[in-house]
């Protein structure tokens, strides 16, 4: 049973008595458990797969399969970074099934990882622009420059970023070593200060010029 | 002790880790002098920074409207 193994694990404090709730049959405890995930569920599936259509359907799926296996869920990691688990698997089967090229090699794309990475430009962006986020284009302009990412660099900062993982957590879900999530993260965080520093329409905050300073 | 400096293209190198402490008291010492001096690389900084700080934003992905419902639809449809 799911619930033996628990102690001393990484649960929040309800979660190992829902869990065991769950496995003796009470459905609503399942939904009580699953409520806090719903956006980091959501937000996984739609920046692995890019369009809300696929992404709710994904996370639908991946719920589904958490529901079912939930009592294999031994409570070795925080029942959100098993979730996570699933659902990235989920919305990378969809991925793989939909355009197979884009796992292919990446020697060849243009965000390669191979050599140092250069700026585009060294435009002075000071101001934290957080509270704008509360505005449509701002969150799409930051969701577009995401989506410009290829997907090896995407995942590792959707992750890490988004979804603040460790580095070890991230490189367990991923399967692939801490240093690589480093030097993935490193380019998909530079790559996407390169597409966001100019801001939309060249300046982040309306009436205030925005000034360039080209290195070339 | 005089702090060994840094080149531009090591700082870039090292700009993700910096902001995640992942690095050594001697290597950040010698990429702060840095940041002091060079105003390249401190925009560079502070735009990786507010990247790091956009993207970890819970608004920046909304749920669309009924995602909880129809989920829990599909949940209640499960035998």
């Amino acid at each position: 049973m799911a619930t033996m193994s628990m102690t001393g694990s990484q649960l929040r404090p309800n979660e190992a008595e829902l869990i065991k709730s769950v496995c003796n049959g009470e459905r609503e405890a399942f939904y009580e458990l699953l409520r806090p995930y719903e956006r980091m569920i959501y937000a996984t599936a739609i920046s692995v797969v890019r369009n809300s259509a696929d992404a709710e359907e994904v996370a639908q799926e991946a719920v589904l399969k958490a529901f079912s296996g939930l009592a294999k869920f031994r409570g070795e990691s925080k029942f959100s970074t098993w979730l996570l688990q699933i659902t990235y698997n989920e919305a990378r089967m969809k991925l793989k099934k939909a355009r197979p090229h884009l796992y292919e090699s990446i020697d060849d794309q243009p965000q390669s990882e191979e050599g140092d990475f250069w700026p585009k430009d060294y435009a002075d962006w000071r101001p934290i622009p957080s509270e704008l986020l509360e505005r449509n284009e701002m969150r799409q302009a930051v969701q577009d420059a995401i989506n410009s990412l290829i997907p090896v660099y995407r995942e590792v900062l959707v992750l890490r970023d988004l979804q603040h993982l460790s580095i070890k957590e991230t490189s367990r879900i991923l399967g692939i070593s801490e240093p690589n999530v480093k030097t993935r993260l490193h380019r998909a965080r530079l790559h996407l200060r390169d597409c966001l520093a100019p801001g939309i329409d060249g300046c982040w905050i309306r009436g205030r010029p925005y000034r360039k300073v080209r290195s070339w | 002790m005089a702090t060994i400096e840094i080149s531009c293209v090591e700082v870039w190198r090292e700009i993700s880790n910096y902001l995640d402490g992942d690095i050594s008291p001697e290597l950040r010492e010698r990429m702060e002098a840095h940041f002091k001096a060079c105003a390249h690389c401190t925009a560079v900084l502070d735009g990786t920074r507010n990247v790091v700080g956009l993207v970890g934003d819970g608004r920046l992905f909304q749920i669309p409207d009924g995602f909880s419902k129809r989920l829990y639809k599909k949940l209640q449809k499960l035998p």
